[in-house]
């Protein structure tokens, strides 16, 4: 059983070592990690996945329970504990939808009743996150981008249930992200995004702040910042809806916009 | 000598496989020599010179296939090695023709497939994977993780026996498992033999005769009512 992951700080862009020496995580915690484009976040995440243990470009080290991880994880993917959810908007995967899941479910199951099982639910729970649903008959490089991150998502939730799911930028390509976080919250695992978004932020238990390739700081959300989050989530849903009413193709009229202080 | 093998279709990353391996290796105080084998154009051997100071190498196949050539020089090759003082050949080769592999009973043999190609490559590429040693799957960081347990799937399917490694070849990492295997490979030496059998090679077309009709022609013939037989020695 996974219980913690920790990461051993290595050095900066400059090589100057890590300010933030460690960082333990525990199961059950979400963790934004946030810093300007180009700080090193997606760099972290990739160490995570990795496991690196000093054989990267940071000099990062990632242990499971204090310990190296197996190195059967790396052998064989799927019985990696780790989802990665990249920034990918497009699968190079030319299979049908239907042939993928199945294929995945398999791998990472092995019994065909609950493939199909599996199946219904990725679907199901994909298609709650994107305004169009997937057709299990199309080829997996013909889903929108929206649709792709929403089967990602899915994918790794219920094929992949891993206990730690890494998620990068996971506000871009239109997908319901506040829907996503309910439903991800219905899980007991780590999860770990990287994000620009202030709710995702703000909704997280700690954040890892970064700059110039190193973790400079890690900030536990305090009181006023989750009522400041209850907030953000008020503005957040106006502008969803009006979102919403502009891709439906409607008119929005004067004052619409304004919220109640 | 150790041989190892390396195939893979073009621009899979074979080359950026094979620096690290070799960075690695000289790590350990071992003496490897690199051999390119390719058609018509290859600079690889001219990088690795500069790169590690090892003996390299580059022939072209030009007219003949290159898994044919492959199995005519290996020989000079390894002998070329030993003279360089070295303890371990490494042969990288553009695999084209996908009936062959050019891998030798008792060397190692890499098939090296990057994961942003078709899911149906592992089905395509016939003995150049069944008969490697070890997948080598490069570019994992350029697909979701979901592709890449995918395309993992589909080449165990294909090739239940070929062990698979996963390699991060720009920043080289997954390349030590591939020289822990490297390490357990035997020293080749006597009379060498190719793992698979070759395609039925009996083409009269292919070694020149111009004659029309099969009547001028041996090994297996075909007549316009679409008998099949053989004529040979």
């Amino acid at each position: 059983m996974i219980e913690t992951i920790t990461i051993i700080g290595g050095h900066a862009r400059t090589g100057e070592p890590e300010p933030v020496e460690k960082i333990d995580l525990k199961m059950g915690d979400v963790v934004s990690i946030v810093g300007p484009t180009g700080s090193g976040k997606t760099t972290l995440i990739n160490d995570i996945e990795l496991f690196a243990d000093a054989n990267t470009p940071t000099g990062r080290r990632v242990q499971i329970n204090g310990e190296r991880p197996l190195d059967e994880y790396r052998n064989d993917p799927s019985h990696h504990p780790i989802a990665l959810i990249t920034q990918h908007t497009s699968f190079l995967s030319d299979l049908p939808v239907a042939e993928f899941l199945t294929t995945h479910a398999r791998i990472r199951t092995g019994a065909r009743p609950q493939v199909e099982e599996m199946l219904e639910r990725t679907l199901a729970f994909a298609n709650q996150l994107t305004g169009e649903p997937v057709p299990l008959d199309s080829r997996m490089t013909e889903l929108s981008g929206g649709q792709t991150r929403a089967l990602l998502i899915a994918d790794a939730t219920i094929i992949c249930d891993t206990p730690i799911v890494l998620l990068d930028e996971v506000e871009n390509a239109g997908i319901n992200r506040s829907r996503a976080l309910e439903l991800l919250r219905e899980h007991r695992k780590i999860f770990i995004f990287v994000t620009h978004d202030p709710h995702i932020a703000l909704l997280s238990d700690y954040r890892i702040v970064m700059k110039g390739g190193a973790v400079t700081q890690v900030l536990r959300t305090n009181e006023d910042e989750r009522a400041v989050c209850l907030r953000v989530g008020q503005l957040d849903e106006v502008l969803s809806r009006l979102r919403e009413r502009i891709r439906l193709g409607e008119r929005l009229t004067a004052g619409e916009a304004e919220v109640a202080a | 000598m150790k041989l190892v093998i390396c195939a893979g279709p073009a621009t899979t990353g074979k080359t950026a496989v094979l620096r690290h391996i070799i960075s690695r290796l000289l790590d350990l105080e071992q003496r490897p020599a690199f051999l390119k084998i390719d058609v018509q154009f290859a600079e690889e051997d001219e990088i690795l010179a500069r790169e590690f100071g090892i003996p390299t190498r580059k022939c072209y196949s030009g007219e003949l296939c290159p898994d044919h050539y492959n199995a005519m020089v290996l020989g000079d090759a390894l002998e070329w090695a030993g003279a360089e003082d070295c303890d371990l050949l490494l042969v990288e080769t553009a695999g084209l023709c996908l009936r062959c592999s050019p891998y030798v009973d008792g060397g190692l043999g890499l098939a090296v497939l990057e994961a942003t190609s078709g899911m149906n490559l592992p089905l395509k590429v016939g003995p150049m994977l069944s008969l490697a040693d070890i997948a080598v799957v490069t570019k994992i960081d350029r697909v979701s993780q979901a592709e890449r347990e995918v395309f993992r799937a589909r080449i165990q399917d294909a090739a239940p026996e070929v062990m698979i490694r996963e390699v991060n070849a720009l920043h080289g990492i997954g390349i030590d498992p591939l020289i822990e295997q490297i390490e357990k490979t035997p020293e080749v030496e006597g009379q060498l033999f190719l793992r698979g059998n070759p395609p039925v090679g009996t083409c009269t077309i292919c070694v020149g005769k111009k004659e029309i009709g099969w009547q001028s022609h041996f090994g297996v013939i075909r007549a316009l009512d679409n008998q099949v037989f053989y004529r040979g020695q």
